[in-house]
């Protein structure tokens, strides 16, 4: 191929002040291959964009140099210019005169013999450049939404509405995530459960989503818009369609003394248990570490209480395959221990408490009806003292993000004790007021003033127990740092919010990053703020940062607004830039000799094997095989491969080789 | 098992009983002390507040002697005294030109290899064998007191929690004693004030006294000759703020340990105290029974 036009842009000034634009498409009429060039003021513009194609037509070009701006920008543009006047779009290279060239450099001779240079090297690749297809993808038109608790519920039923099928999967034996245990939310002050409760049954009763509580993915495979998933069905060793949910069982069972968790410790439960009274699916789920009949093989009361002969002692888990073309995971997060905090006491103070234990003294349905009390004696404490930014902005013993959530959810408790109890006294230790929010400073000036919240600024260095009170030693630096010391009888501590256990394990499984805390990573902080780095990935929720529920809800729409998109398309069309590996006659077959390096250096695991047969079906040899629905085109693979039998469509190695040379 | 070991002044005067129990107690683990040839005062509370190389050159000369005898790990009893010179190590550890200053300024060569140990950062290492050779458990409720230099500043001592330390709790448990949780384990003594303010001295040791008395404890438990001090020496001063007589005795780790171990008392200094040393009688042993709730 050599009839290649070349066309110079000036980009204003920018390129044009220090390059000579002109001298520069003189010296590329001399350049082998090059039948047409000329230089013009703004290329990108309507008319710059004619020039280009009528030259197309004029001299017959089968490839085309723009020297001008960056790619990232223009690209796109100039691809399209020849691709209306009939040429493939993947004929049309870029130099980049601008940040390569005239931004960095004076004006100077040797500034525009660069810009010589930056032309020929493109013109030496366009010359073998070859025509590209965009690769087409079909798309399974079902979402798969991980994690139940209201991102998850926001973004199933965001989508479902939208006409596609969702399948929704929650490791708990319920919907509802950390908001069902809450109290009443910020900054209304609205009950949490009362607004919850209605979409978790929404969810449950919608024909476009399919529920799947006490389940965890267990396997990913495939690609945006062809996602394979294996989810682990664990086994309730309940029969789901024979349950009623009349809760006969649950009374029946001698395993008494375990740990709630959903109060967060503060009361037990049984072995089989229905995790809360409004649960969605109203099933319970028998807990084996703690089942007698599994740890003792000698009870079967819940069996002789059951009157539809629900419990299944032998259910086994069960692995389904489903088929899916977006996934969007909403895992949320998990509160930090306080056992990090041992000047704080816990561990050997029962009444030092994390944030979200206090949610549930606060609670209508927690362990004392909403009434404030302490676990120590179950009585109501009249002066509480509430410790923000535990472990949160602290490098040294906890997380150096702020946990964001606290300032307000503290306001809140505060607030609350100060409504059930009126004769109360609450107060805060705080670094900063973090109230950046519609109606959130409000919130806290109204906690601080019309309740009489004392806030205190500066940090507890300590909490003992004197004479069956807590002392909580701090200080008041708003008073030059005089000592504080408040008797109180609860102390409540905002702890960091921390990724969920088992995110960076299930991030592996779905090939997304993690941030340095183990957060999930977004794409892009500002542009792609739902998108993961694996396309079909989405994010919604606390499992990204620590984030409080309106921006959670708002973030789970906007990833099913992405699902929707994507799944009312008929197929997918992709940059054709992926790798391939070469075929030659038999009895080569390929430069391939199976090594299979290429696979595991590949960032996106789409290098797999494939079997060469012969006309009996016997295998000759296996070579490796790329996926062009996962590869991104990094060119990777391209230099592990020891035999080079790799090659980057649009990137040859002779091409870039082509280029090298001519300098 | 050898060591380095560097005494510092007060092991020498105002503490001997705490060299005294220190080397009691090693000997006893079979740890030999190798004293570090002519040292020299760490330069206390005084040479870091009138000259910065002063200070620096007089720790320092004390590291480089230990380097020049040839040892890697020095115990230091005292609680400045390790500050001091867990400090001039750090502060020289990242920093090869001040090195060579220093090392200039002292006459000495100095790398930095020599590690600085408190006393509980080396019985710790121990523990098992104390434990395995507890003759009269010490069975008794005490106060773990670790005063400010311990244990802090964190990035200089590089030991225990500044918060709220355990090693000595643990040391203690393992020889039968239970230590109580209470309000100042770290709290400051008043140090050395005990000098130029006595009464500010008798007001911050008061209230370490005061709760551990209030806490029942039998004994408080230090590491510290400065803190001994406050709260031995300083008792009548002490006992007068608090308008009470308290007789609580204030124990170093080496003895409480040392006694539980079945040493002497004399070798362990005790008849050096101000607060003489009497110890109620043991606490019962307490027997755990297992129950197995098998209620079906």
């Amino acid at each position: 191929m050599s009839r290649v036009g070349v066309f110079v842009c000036h980009c204003g000034e920018n390129i044009g002040s220090t390059v000579d634009c002109p001298e520069v498409a003189e010296r590329c009429k001399q350049m082998p291959g090059v039948v047409h060039a000329e230089d013009y003021k703004y290329l990108c513009s309507n008319p710059g964009q004619n020039k280009i194609k009528q030259a197309i037509k004029d001299h017959q070009l089968e490839g085309v140099v723009v020297a001008a701006c960056s790619p990232r920008m223009h690209e796109p543009t100039f691809r399209r210019a020849v691709t209306d006047a009939g040429m493939n779009a993947y004929l049309c290279e870029v130099a980049n005169l601008r940040e390569h060239c005239s931004w960095v450099h004076e004006e100077a001779d040797s500034t525009t013999e660069k810009a010589v240079d930056l032309v020929r090297l493109q013109l030496e690749k366009v010359k073998r450049n070859k025509p590209l297809q965009p690769i087409e993808v079909p798309i399974t038109k079902t979402a798969l939404v991980i994690g139940g608790g209201v991102a998850g519920i926001q973004a199933a039923l965001d989508i479902a509405d939208s006409g596609h099928k969702v399948i929704l999967v929650e490791r708990s034996p319920a919907l509802g995530g950390h908001m069902a245990q809450l109290s009443e939310t910020f900054p209304t002050l609205d009950c949490s459960q009362c607004i919850l409760t209605p979409r978790m049954v929404d969810v449950s009763r919608h024909p476009n989503i399919t529920l799947m509580t006490y389940s965890e993915v267990e396997h990913l495979d495939g690609f945006i818009g062809n996602f394979k998933a294996t989810i682990r069905k664990r086994a309730r060793k309940i029969d789901e369609e024979l349950c009623t949910g009349c809760g006969e069982c649950l009374q029946k069972c001698p395993s008494k003394d375990i740990s709630d968790g959903f109060n967060e410790g503060l009361t037990t439960r049984r072995a089989i248990y229905v995790p809360f009274t409004q649960a969605v699916p109203n099933i319970p789920v028998i807990d084996v570490e703690n089942c007698r009949h599994y740890q003792k093989k000698k009870c079967d009361r819940c069996v002789k209480a059951c009157p539809t002969k629900a419990i299944s002692f032998n259910q086994q888990d069960e692995l389904i395959h489903v088929d899916v073309g977006a996934i969007v995971v909403a895992t949320g997060y998990k509160v930090m221990s306080t056992e990090k905090f041992p000047e704080y006491g816990y561990g050997t103070y029962p009444d030092v408490i994390t944030g979200l234990q206090f949610e549930r003294y606060a609670s209508a349905s927690g362990p004392t009806q909403g009434v404030i009390k302490r676990p120590s004696d179950g009585k109501e404490p009249e002066t509480v003292v509430f410790i923000a930014c535990s472990g949160s902005r602290d490098a040294a013993k906890g997380v150096k993000y702020c946990s964001k959530i606290c300032c307000m959810y503290t306001a809140k408790h505060a607030m609350l004790l100060k409504h059930k109890n009126h004769n109360s006294k609450a107060y805060v230790f705080y670094m900063d007021i973090r109230a950046a929010g519609k109606n959130y400073d409000e919130f806290v000036r109204r906690a601080i003033e019309e309740d009489g919240v004392k806030y205190i600024r500066g940090r507890v260095s300590r909490v003992y127990e004197e004479d069956g009170k807590l002392v909580v030693k701090g200080a008041d630096t708003l008073l030059g740092g005089r000592p504080v010391e408040i008797k109180a009888d609860l102390v409540v501590l905002a702890t960091a919010s921390l990724p969920n256990d088992g995110q960076s394990e299930l991030a592996r499984k779905l090939h997304v990053g993690c941030d340095e805390y183990g957060f999930l990573a977004e794409a892009h902080p500002k542009l792609k703020p739902v998108e993961t780095n694996t396309a079909g990935i989405y994010l919604a929720g606390a499992c990204q940062s620590p984030r409080d529920i309106p921006e959670t809800v708002a973030q789970a729409s906007a990833a099913a607004a992405k699902v929707a998109a994507l799944l009312s398309r008929s197929h997918l069309t992709r940059e054709p830039i992926v790798a391939e590996v070469n075929r030659r006659p038999a009895p080569l077959h390929s430069d391939c000799t199976g090594c299979f390096l290429c696979e595991s250096a590949c960032p996106y695991r789409a290098i797999g094997q494939e079997e060469i047969l012969d006309r009996d079906g016997i295998v000759i040899k296996t070579i490796a095989k790329i996926n062009p629905g996962l590869c991104q085109g990094c060119g990777t693979c391209v230099a592990t491969c020891r035999t080079k039998a790799i090659d980057l469509h649009g990137f040859s190695n002779e091409q870039i080789f082509a280029e090298i040379m001519s300098l | 098992m050898r060591i380095g070991y560097y005494p510092g002044c007060s092991l020498k005067s105002s503490a001997r009983e705490y060299e005294e129990s220190v080397r009691a107690l090693c000997a006893a683990l079979d740890l030999e002390l190798v004293e570090i040839p002519d040292w020299n005062c760490c330069g206390a509370s005084s040479a870091h507040v009138m000259s910065a190389d002063l200070a620096l050159g007089l720790r320092t000369r004390n590291l480089a002697q230990a380097e020049a005898a040839g040892l890697d790990e020095v115990l230091t009893p005292c609680a400045a005294c390790f500050s001091h010179l867990a400090e001039a190590r750090m502060e020289l550890a990242d920093n090869p030109n001040k090195r060579q200053e220093v090392a200039d300024f002292i006459g000495l060569p100095y790398s930095g290899r020599v590690r600085v140990l408190n006393v509980l950062a080396v019985l710790d290492r121990y523990r098992d064998r104390i434990a395995a050779k507890v003759k009269n458990p010490f069975r008794y409720k005490v106060a773990c007191y670790y005063g400010c230099l311990l244990v802090r500043p964190p990035e200089v001592v590089q030991f225990d929690r500044p918060e709220n330390p355990q090693s000595m709790d643990r040391l203690l448990e393992a020889v039968g004693a239970k230590p109580i949780p209470w309000a100042c384990k770290t709290e400051c003594c008043g140090a050395s004030f005990s000098v130029t303010r006595t009464d500010v001295v008798a007001n911050l040791s008061g209230r370490i006294v005061a709760d551990a008395v209030k806490r029942n404890a039998a004994a408080i438990v230090v590491a510290c000759p400065m803190c001994q001090s406050n709260l031995d020496l300083r008792r009548p001063e002490i006992n007068q703020q608090l308008e009470q007589e308290h007789g609580i005795p204030v124990l170093y780790i080496t003895q409480a340990l040392g006694l539980a171990l079945g040493i002497d008392p004399q070798q362990l200094g005790l008849q050096r105290h101000l607060v003489p040393v009497e110890l109620p009688e043991p606490e019962p042993e307490v027997v755990t029974a297992d129950d197995d709730d098998d209620d079906d």
